[in-house]
């Protein structure tokens, strides 16, 4: 894995500007200023409705530099894989120009992904449109004043679930895998070159490219802004939120998730939920609940790994 | 046309019996379209069954097809494949232009020349898959151009005329080119397919490198599109500029029917309207589509009776042709207007004799309008009941009596008896 400093040291350009206007903390700003330094100019961005039509600065303001389209909610993917077409189609006529070089990518939230957008994202997985599509999931309809989503945790609390979320999240990009799409990564914005890596590998493969990044929202969750790095850590290190990717159908854990195999080294989930207001009212019984469901999703891993050994021995 | 005329005409290589359907198709090939994005709905499913043909078949090379998975998708995409500055083309009907409307005010307010052929149809419930042109004059106010065609070949030429007219520097606006479902989009007729040559004489040359000049994706010139702009902002101006474009299509839409009647020999009047043995008529139908076109035949068998009637083909609803509708209007005493379309709680229920009753409103003409509606989704309409229709204008000419059972002043022709 690169270290920080071979990182920064090989993309030390900034392509999301100091300027814009994310809340201090925010997920999303990391999220897309690492994929940027990993992806480079040669990048055109789609952003269907989130905080992300708003942070990049009010017209004529702008903090992207790069080619950067906002768009209506549920057409991330769709407008994406437009674009992805047009560069194909200037490529033939064009050759000598920079696009077939050009990487179409969506970034969208998790709102914009796994529920109006997931019909759009489904059709272009399904299709494997060459690009690469990013949720960045923090967990609710933040732009729009903390609404619950799909992605939205079991016991947290938002404008419209003011007692807490009855249902569980959506694990977005196991559907993702079941489209059979070249890669699916999940990332955390606490692990910078982790997620550099992975987008550098998704921009080396041709096809469809699924990454869900986990980035955390201060005035969503209810922590503080200098905190932001650190929830995103304890999501990692209870392992309630997994770092894989999935190349080709093989699944790999990622470093710092690896070690959570063994049940030992796994931080008790407690300890996430209690530093966050919008977990205020849950129960014990639903935090002992969650914490069961993540030791049976790293079972089902485990298991997974195993059959995969088998399968490739 | 006579029979030896007939047969040359039917050899000639380049002209094809062929569906209206497969007449867009072709249109789209001849305009050497970039990307094309389908979703398959009734009656527009052999448009892309034909493209699909043709780019997989290698007769348009280079050409991107996305079959995507809804109609959302396919607005959506082409409004991302425009943008990066690709000449586009799709195709839907009824439902699916419903299901795009929200891209749809994108791909306007993005000002995309985007063109689309509608195989029209009624809209459900319940469930209708016949000619009925609500669908799309129901995106009267997405900032789209719209036109009515009323034949074969007129789907051809007029999808060639519209690249012409929305990549036009002035204009940058997209289109819909709407015929009827199954009357047109199903039925065989002879359409000539003009040589390739030709038609690249006639179009621009499809967008450079650099893409549009007002819109771009381009690594080294990196455009922010689309984001937020307060109301303090220049949002109220850039709404004007789109209807300011729309009126100056007007005008732009009469000189690329000229130089297309030049370079073809072929012609559509003036573009807007065409007028059909107006001049010394004392009554005439305003009406649009492939009952136009049969109108033609009725108001040519009245004449043989002796009755002073005419007919107007109104070709687009957007930009709305008012001076030439007040202009044809002067020279008539009774204009009757059919819709094959509804309007619902509209001053007439009619949405085109809603609009013309606007436009000849303080114009100086005393002309008595008589809005009517028939052949809603698909139900036929013959000759003889367009000569009828007729009948009734020249019957309220002469004697000033309006038909007995007019719903709120319009006349729903053709219903069924309830018993």
């Amino acid at each position: 894995m690169v270290s920080i400093k071979e990182a920064l040291k090989s993309c030390s350009e900034e392509y999301f500007l100091p300027g814009n206007s994310c809340c201090a903390g925010c997920g999303l700003e990391l999220a897309l200023r690492w994929a940027m330094k990993a992806l480079g100019p040669k990048t055109s961005l789609v952003a269907p409705a989130s905080c992300l039509n708003v942070v990049v600065g009010l017209w004529p303001k702008t903090a992207p530099k790069f080619p950067f389209i906002n768009m209506a909610f549920a057409a991330g993917a769709a407008a994406a894989t437009g674009v992805s077409a047009a560069f194909k189609a200037k490529a033939y006529r064009f050759p000598e120009g920079p696009w077939k070089d050009m990487t179409s990518m969506t970034f969208a939230g998790d709102g914009g992904t796994t529920d109006i957008g997931i019909q759009g994202l489904s059709g272009a997985a399904e299709r494997n449109t060459d690009m690469i599509y990013v949720c960045y999931d923090n967990e609710a309809y933040m732009n729009t004043g903390v609404q619950r989503s799909s992605s939205t945790p079991h016991g947290a609390k938002t404008t419209t679930t003011p007692f807490g979320k009855e249902q569980y999240k959506k694990d977005l990009p196991r559907i993702m895998e079941a489209h059979d799409i070249p890669y699916v990564a999940t990332c955390s914005i606490s692990e910078p070159t982790d997620l550099f890596e992975k987008f550098r590998k998704a921009k080396e493969i041709e096809g469809c490219k699924y990454i869900h990044i986990l980035a955390p929202c201060p005035p969503g969750w209810g922590f503080g802004s200098d905190e932001t790095i650190e929830m995103a850590r304890l999501a990692v290190s209870t392992g309630a939120w997994i770092l894989y990717e999935v190349e080709n159908g093989v699944m790999t854990l990622s470093k710092k998730s690896k070690r959570l195999l063994d049940p030992s080294k796994r931080t008790p989930l407690a300890d996430y939920i209690s530093r966050q207001k919008r977990f205020s009212s849950i129960s014990e019984k639903s935090i002992i609940e969650l914490q069961k469901r993540i030791d049976k999703q790293w079972k089902k891993i485990e298991a997974e790994l195993k059959c995969q050994e088998d399968y490739t021995e | 046309m006579t029979e030896s005329e007939q047969k040359e005409f039917i050899q000639n290589q380049e002209t094809k019996i062929i569906k209206g359907n497969i007449s867009a198709a072709y249109a789209a090939k001849s305009a050497r379209v970039q990307v094309i994005s389908a979703y398959p709905i009734t009656p527009q499913t052999t448009v892309v069954e034909k493209l699909s043909e043709f780019v997989d078949g290698g007769l348009m090379p280079g050409t991107q097809y996305i079959k995507v998975e809804s109609e959302h998708s396919v607005m959506a995409s082409i409004v991302g494949a425009s943008i990066a500055g690709t000449r586009t083309f799709t195709a839907t009907s009824g439902q699916g232009l419903f299901y795009m409307n929200e891209m749809l005010h994108w791909a306007a307010g993005a000002r995309l020349p985007i063109v689309t052929a509608i195989a029209s149809r009624g809209p459900a419930p319940p469930w209708n898959i016949w000619a009925d042109f609500s669908d799309v004059i129901s995106q009267r106010d997405t900032g789209w151009m719209s036109c009515f065609v009323s034949n074969h070949q007129e789907v051809y030429d007029e999808i060639l005329m519209s690249y012409k007219l929305c990549e036009d520097q002035e204009i940058l606006l997209p289109k819909f080119v709407a015929y009827g479902g199954f009357v047109v989009s199903h039925t065989s007729k002879p359409v000539q397919i003009e040589d390739q040559e030709k038609v690249d004489e006639f179009l621009p040359p499809l967008p450079d490198e650099k893409g549009w000049p007002h819109i771009f994706l381009d690594p080294d010139r990196p455009m922010m599109h689309g984001n937020l702009i307060m109301p303090s902002g220049f949002y109220s101006e850039f709404r004007m500029k789109i209807h300011e474009a729309q009126l100056r299509a007007i005008d732009k839409i009469k000189e690329v029917t000229k130089e297309f009647e030049k370079k073809f020999g072929r012609s559509y009047g003036n573009g807007l309207i065409e007028e059909y043995r107006i001049n010394d008529a004392d009554v005439a139908m305003l009406i649009y589509g492939d009952l136009a076109l049969q109108m033609e035949q009725a108001v040519d068998e009245l004449r043989e009776e002796g009755y002073k009637v005419g007919s107007i083909k109104l070709r687009h609803f957007r930009p709305f042709p008012k001076e030439d509708i007040r202009k044809v209007a002067k020279k008539i005493k009774i204009l009757g207007i059919m819709d094959r379309a509804t309007a619902f709680g509209s001053p007439t229920g009619g949405p085109v004799s809603s609009e013309v009753k606007t436009a000849l409103h303080n114009s100086g003409t005393d002309t008595t309008i008589l809005p009517m509606i028939s052949g809603l989704g698909g139900r036929e309409v013959s000759v003889e009941q367009q000569k009828d229709q007729l009948k009734i204008l020249v019957h309220l000419h002469e004697t000033g009596e309006y038909p007995e059972d007019l719903l709120d002043g319009t006349l729903w022709h053709g219903k069924l008896e309830v018993k």
